[in-house]
């Protein structure tokens, strides 16, 4: 038992790695607040495009979705950050991985968007056209705030999947949460600021989870 | 007849519609006078709604012309479209209502987009429309709190606050409870009164009775007869129509 407590969970370690691994939790904050953003606008204008009437603005918005919702985006990561150097791009780790996120984040937020976009009712666009809003006008004032808030849970999960998924920024050795606090693991040959990494993360998702979860409770209740 | 002829409000001419192989509109010839409400009936499937759908080109018709005040509704760019669209009115059977917004919302939408009036402009517009269809005491209700007889006159709100030229009605009765009929319908008779053009999808033939000044039969994609309500109803000349009608009131018994 004094061995487990001693390896995962020794109070004088943490300490000595808390400044680290604050100093990696606020890499991390910055990285979900700048992925989040470039996914969520990136997955609208790709779901805009997909529910588009015109097959040649539809047909490359969904390659794009397929192709980057399938490939794992730690392979995305690698190729961009030590792929792209081969053919004279060097592009720093932070970088390296907005770009993978971007790519990765966007086509999984376009299919939230389209979802909830297509689950509006075809009558809701043609009675906005018919009080002669434009396109643009009709879907920005009534199908977007509709389809956004049918499709709320499902947005949130996925930024949750998002702030867990940033840990794998650590293999560019972008000094974030999980680097930070795997450095400190390292210089200590103790298990505990990773365990303590994990605690960070639940700190930080937990009030998220627990909103989705009532969310989709009221969901369940209303319909 | 020397006198020029007023421009009819809303002019249909030689309006066709394809569906693919399917022909549902074949050569309609139609002419709103100001003022007028005319009254289209027929059986399902004989394209009235189609047409009136063409009217503001919520189907675009594969050949023909439609007019409003003159003014062409076809081959004109999309923001012009955008501006004709203001001038015809449209109540469909489904209301469609925008859910996520206030009754009043619901009225002051276009016209804040579209008509780019101000705020306060727009609300006391809404707000004089919504007490002309009875429900001003509703204007901060959500459409999910409406009856569907409710939902559809803040529908008819939505479509007058625009000052349309011509309101086009999509079978507006025809998802209602028997109960909530008579108080769209009072709505319509109202806006007659006051002198509102009208085109009229629906199976009220009562309403079509009192307060049509022409009524138009459609079967097969065309026009088989018109004329004002006593003729249409007491003196039908076609076979189809005469079928149509006694169809309708053995339902009706």
């Amino acid at each position: 038992m004094d061995t487990i407590i001693d390896a995962f969970f020794n109070i004088d370690i943490m300490r000595q790695a808390t400044p680290l691994l604050l100093k990696g939790a606020w890499v991390t904050l910055q990285l979900c607040a700048v992925v989040i953003l470039l996914g969520l606008f990136g997955g609208l204008g790709l779901a805009l495009l997909a529910s588009s009437g015109s097959a040649a603005l539809r047909l490359p918005a969904f390659v794009f979705i397929d192709i980057f919702r399938a490939i794992p985006p730690l392979i995305l990561l690698i190729l961009i950050y030590a792929g792209l150097p081969f053919v004279g791009v060097r592009v720093p780790p932070f970088v390296a991985v907005c770009i993978a996120f971007l790519l990765n984040n966007s086509a999984y937020f376009a299919e939230i968007f389209r979802s909830g976009i297509k689950a509006i009712p075809k009558g809701q666009m043609e009675a906005a056209r018919a009080t002669g809003l434009s396109p643009a006008q009709a879907q920005t004032w009534v199908i977007l705030p509709q389809a956004i808030r049918n499709v709320l849970p499902d947005l949130l999960s996925n930024v949750v999947e998002i702030v867990k998924l940033t840990s794998i920024a650590s293999v560019v050795s972008l000094s974030e949460l999980l680097y930070s606090a795997n450095m400190a693991r390292a210089v200590t040959y103790n298990s505990s600021p990773l365990v303590m990494a994990a605690g960070l993360y639940l700190l930080l998702l937990w009030p998220l989870v627990r909103v989705i979860s009532r969310f989709q409770r009221g969901l369940s209740i209303s319909h | 007849m020397t006198a020029a002829q007023p421009l009819p409000t809303l002019e249909i001419t030689a309006l066709e519609k394809r569906f693919g192989e399917t022909q549902v509109l074949r050569s309609i010839d139609l002419n709103v006078r100001n003022g007028e409400l005319v009254f289209v009936i027929g059986p399902s499937g004989s394209g009235k709604s189609t047409m009136l759908r063409c009217c503001n080109r919520l189907e675009e018709p594969t050949s023909g012309a439609i007019h409003v005040s003159g003014k062409p509704m076809l081959g004109i760019p999309r923001k012009e479209l955008d501006r004709m669209r203001l001038q015809v009115g449209m109540v469909f059977q489904g209301f469609f209502l925008y859910p996520h917004l206030t009754a009043l919302k619901n009225v002051t939408l276009a016209q804040r987009k579209a008509l780019k009036r101000p705020r306060a402009e727009a609300e006391a517009r809404a707000l004089e429309m919504l007490d002309k269809v009875g429900l001003k005491h509703k204007a901060d209700a959500m459409p999910s709190e409406l009856s569907g007889g409710q939902q559809q006159r803040v529908a008819i709100a939505r479509a007058l606050a625009l000052d349309p030229k011509v309101m086009l009605f999509d079978e507006p009765t025809s998802a209602l409870d028997p109960e909530l009929v008579g108080s769209v319908l009072k709505v319509m008779r109202d806006l007659r009164e006051g002198g509102m053009t009208m085109i009229v999808v629906s199976h009220e033939m009562q309403f079509a009775r009192e307060a049509a000044d022409r009524v138009v039969f459609m079967d097969g994609g065309v026009i088989v007869e018109e004329g004002p309500p006593e003729e249409i109803f007491g003196n039908p000349k076609s076979d189809r129509l005469k079928a149509f009608l006694s169809r309708v009131s053995g339902e009706a018994a």
